[in-house]
């Protein structure tokens, strides 16, 4: 029983944690693209569609990651490029995604789609309880910790993460050491809309293999919160996502057992958690100034456009 | 110490007729400058006189409109910063480009080569900092750190880069007097290394005692070069401000009425990292007073505006009484409904917005102070769209604003003109008390002299006003009383006739009255 649960929340967190690296690394750069939603959405149809077309679940995830990384970069030229607002663009991305997946979709609604198979590891996977759980995964769950490893290693560690960084924190002082912002910061929008793409991905070939419309079902939001909850640290997007997830689960099973007793908990509330988890972190981060100013990027949002 | 450049010395840095024109205007005009191997030259001069101007075109931020560079001897041009680190010369900027969010070691590593690992740049910045007195910890990060350890980071990321000149922009501005001390020992010990400094300030007092030469500029030229050692503060300050100032033209004797702004034990501290700290302010206006405040830029004149203004109010109410009514927790409409204007310094985005029209900025000043005047309809404020017209034609008329069209906006004006209207939109009010901050900056010569006589006039007609400004010409031509600024604190007035242009100097130079120089200890 409990082995099951933990099962469907890891299935129910992955695509949470890797929409959320890919905006963290977005976020970093000191561009806020809200959305993820929509680029979400737009992988998970491309890697339906993919996936059915091919016969390949592979070709799917290859297909979402393209499709989510093509659709960021009309983001990119927009707020990047031409300097529009990277609020509204978002926005507007979001609400773009939804309806030009849909429309992509039409064709295949109904079908029974393909799903990913488990890669289980042979002597890893016989290691009671732990085992079962961790090493019989599909490949987007393994690539999902690679992610995090790999980020918090290119951030932390690498020079070119030092200097992504640097970009968010303070674009133009960046831009006076030299460092080419606008190429650096399109990278990073078109690996968050990669991430994006993945999640989606994972939703329409391993979370419920079969397109529906609207089947992202505001997780691209979540994912946008979980990068604040995880004060754009990569190890507590992993942390925050199993915990957002948990909370979704947990609260279908809330539900049961709280009907079984008698006691009405609105569904509305439940789901409401992750936000009012998120306010109540980002209010324990701005009451400190230290913390704020180490880990929130200072120019996030903020349109670079260089002298001259 | 010697101090004439024997022939057989080749300077390490020498300038020739280096020339900047931003327009019509020089801000820099044929400057000659020569740097000698090991030594610790001053570049002195008020603001504006054309200082950063020039360090900036040694750095290669901005590139000559006209002379010549010889790095030891031999001409370069200095395209950009890359190129000057290169030659060897390595700057320390007022305003440091650091990344709060990143450690002191990841800072360094921005601006080295990418293939030197981060331990050894932790390595290497420990043991530099050790070596030259700079204490430093490569994994703090900066957001937590002081303004003199910042400082330190720009000098260590300087000296990894093994620089024979090191330019230091106005270093102690921002830094406690013990952090001052700690960094003059440094620079003695680039000195004794064989290593020359550039050291930009207007501090008199510290260019006497570390420099071995100063070079003096003002509006843009060469005006003096001297041994400092053998200058006193107040002969520095001469060359500095210049004589050729005008002399004091002011009626004396004018009657002073009733005290309208009186502030007691005003200290408040800064409130960003960067601000400067008011401590102690006294200060009394009377009726018909001009008193004018002094003082080099960046040493509280912008915060002692806020809070005379009310833009920020200060915790104890008794510090600040306008017309004898306590004011010090009372906000900006609350100042104004008592009869007083303010003028705040930046034209664009302070005292006005820019995208508005006149009229418009006219009623975002004055809704509250003349809402009879400007608005109808009791709790509905309806705006009286042909008394705001009526009003910004009186001003303009007033005040001589060129403008195109009936109601431009207000970016659209010339700096002078749109100056002329902030300030015009207060004295319409005929305001018993006005504050006003660098009433004439970047301002044409006809607008500033308009502006000025409608201050004088204001005091005459029985205002108070104060005239914060940095501009000497300025605060003699309008002022009754003059005070200095200096780091936060505010000397006592002087009546103008009985200053001296070296009293205003050494004053804004630092040397407070109480160990300042006698008159006879003149050394030329």
């Amino acid at each position: 029983m409990f082995e099951a649960i933990l099962l469907t929340v890891i299935t129910a967190s992955t695509p949470l944690v890797l929409a959320a690296l890919g905006e963290l690394v977005t976020e970093r750069s000191g561009v806020l693209n809200l959305g993820v939603e929509g680029m979400m959405i737009m992988g998970a149809v491309c890697a339906f569609v993919a996936a059915q077309l091919t016969g390949s679940p592979y070709a799917g995830i290859l297909a979402g990651i393209l499709g989510g990384g093509i659709f960021s970069l009309l983001f990119g030229f927009l707020t990047l490029t031409l300097v529009a607002n990277q609020v509204a663009t978002g926005l507007a991305l979001t609400i773009l995604g939804l309806g030009l997946s849909g429309q992509i979709g039409e064709a295949f609604v109904g079908q029974p789609g393909i799903k990913l198979q488990p890669i289980v590891f042979p002597l890893l996977s016989d290691i009671p309880f732990f085992g079962r759980v961790l090493f019989s995964q599909d490949l987007i769950f393994y690539l999902s910790v690679a992610l995090v490893i790999g980020i918090h290693w290119f951030l932390f560690k690498s020079r070119t993460g030092l200097k992504l960084r640097a970009i968010g924190d303070s674009h133009s002082s960046a831009h006076a050491l030299g460092i080419n912002v606008i190429r650096t910061r399109y990278l990073a929008v078109m690996f968050g809309g990669a991430c994006a793409g993945l999640a989606g991905a994972q939703l329409s070939l391993v979370y419920t293999p079969q397109w529906v419309e609207n089947m992202s079902a505001g997780r691209g939001w979540i994912a946008l919160a979980l990068v604040v909850f995880a004060s754009w640290r990569p190890w507590r997007i992993l942390a925050g996502g199993y915990l957002f997830g948990a909370v979704g689960i947990g609260q279908l099973h809330a539900q049961i057992l709280a009907q079984n007793l008698g006691i009405v908990i609105p569904s509305q509330f439940l789901s409401a958690l992750p936000y009012a988890a998120t306010i109540v972190v980002l209010i324990i981060i701005s009451h400190n100034r230290r913390t704020t100013l180490i880990n929130t990027p200072a120019s996030l949002g903020k349109p670079f456009v260089p002298d001259r | 110490m010697t101090l004439s450049e024997g022939p057989a010395a080749v300077p390490l840095l020498s300038v020739r007729g280096l020339t900047k024109l931003f327009g019509s205007f020089a801000a820099c005009n044929a400057i000659d400058l020569d740097i000698a191997p090991g030594e610790i030259r001053a570049l002195l001069g008020e603001n504006g006189a054309g200082k950063s101007t020039l360090v900036k075109m040694l750095f290669g931020v901005l590139q000559p409109s006209a002379g010549e560079m010889l790095w030891e001897g031999s001409p370069v041009t200095i395209g950009s910063p890359g190129e000057a680190r290169r030659l060897g010369i390595g700057m320390v900027f007022q305003h440091f480009s650091l990344f709060e969010a990143l450690t002191v070691a990841e800072n360094i590593a921005l601006s080295l080569d990418p293939k030197i690992s981060l331990a050894r740049i932790s390595d290497e910045a420990a043991s530099l900092s050790k070596a030259y007195g700079l204490p430093l910890d490569p994994k703090a990060h900066v957001a937590d750190l002081s303004v003199g350890e910042r400082q330190r980071i720009e000098i260590v990321r300087a000296l990894l880069q093994n620089p024979k000149l090191i330019i230091l922009d106005e270093p102690t501005s921002v830094l406690t007097p013990q952090e001052a001390d700690r960094l003059f020992e440094t620079l003695f010990k680039l000195k004794a290394e064989g290593r020359s400094v550039l050291y930009i300030s207007h501090r008199l007092e510290e260019v006497r005692r570390i420099c071995d030469r100063a070079t003096v500029l003002r509006h843009g030229k060469v005006t003096g070069a001297c041994d400092p050692k053998h200058e006193t503060p107040a002969s520095l300050a001469r060359m500095m401000v210049g004589s050729d100032v005008a002399e004091v033209h002011r009626d004396a004797g004018t009657a002073l009425g009733d005290i309208r702004i009186e502030v007691r034990n005003l200290s408040v501290p800064a409130r960003t990292p960067f601000a400067v700290s008011l401590k102690n302010i006294a200060m009394n206006v009377r009726a018909g007073e001009v008193l004018a405040i002094a003082g080099v830029a960046g040493n509280g004149q912008g915060e002692l505006f806020d809070v005379l203004s009310g833009e920020y109010p200060v915790a104890e109410d008794e510090a600040i009484r306008i017309r004898g009514k306590a004011v010090g927790r009372t906000g900006i409409n609350g100042r104004r409904l008592l009869g007083a204007g303010f003028v705040p310094e930046e034209r664009h985005g302070h005292a006005a917005v820019s995208a508005m029209a006149l009229s418009d900025n006219l009623l975002l000043a004055r809704s509250q102070s003349d809402r009879k005047a400007f608005l109808s309809g009791g709790a509905f404020s309806v705006i009286r769209f042909d008394a705001i017209r009526s009003a910004t034609r009186r001003i303009c008329e007033a005040m001589d604003v060129r403008k195109s069209g009936e109601d431009p906006q207000a970016g659209s004006l010339s700096g002078g003109n749109l100056q002329k209207f902030i300030v015009g939109r207060e004295l319409d009010r005929q305001p018993s008390v006005l504050v006003v901050n660098q009433p004439t900056w970047g301002v044409d010569a006809g607008a500033a002299s308009r502006i000025r006589q409608a201050l004088i006039d204001l005091a005459k007609s029985g205002s108070a006003v104060v005239v914060i400004s940095q501009d000497l010409d300025e605060i003699f031509e309008v002022a009754t009383n003059i005070a200095v600024i200096s780091e936060g604190r505010l000397s006592e007035p002087h009546p103008a006739g009985t200053l001296t242009l070296e009293r205003i100097g050494l004053l804004m130079g630092g040397v407070h009255e109480s160990h300042s120089v006698p008159e006879a200890a003149h050394a030329h």
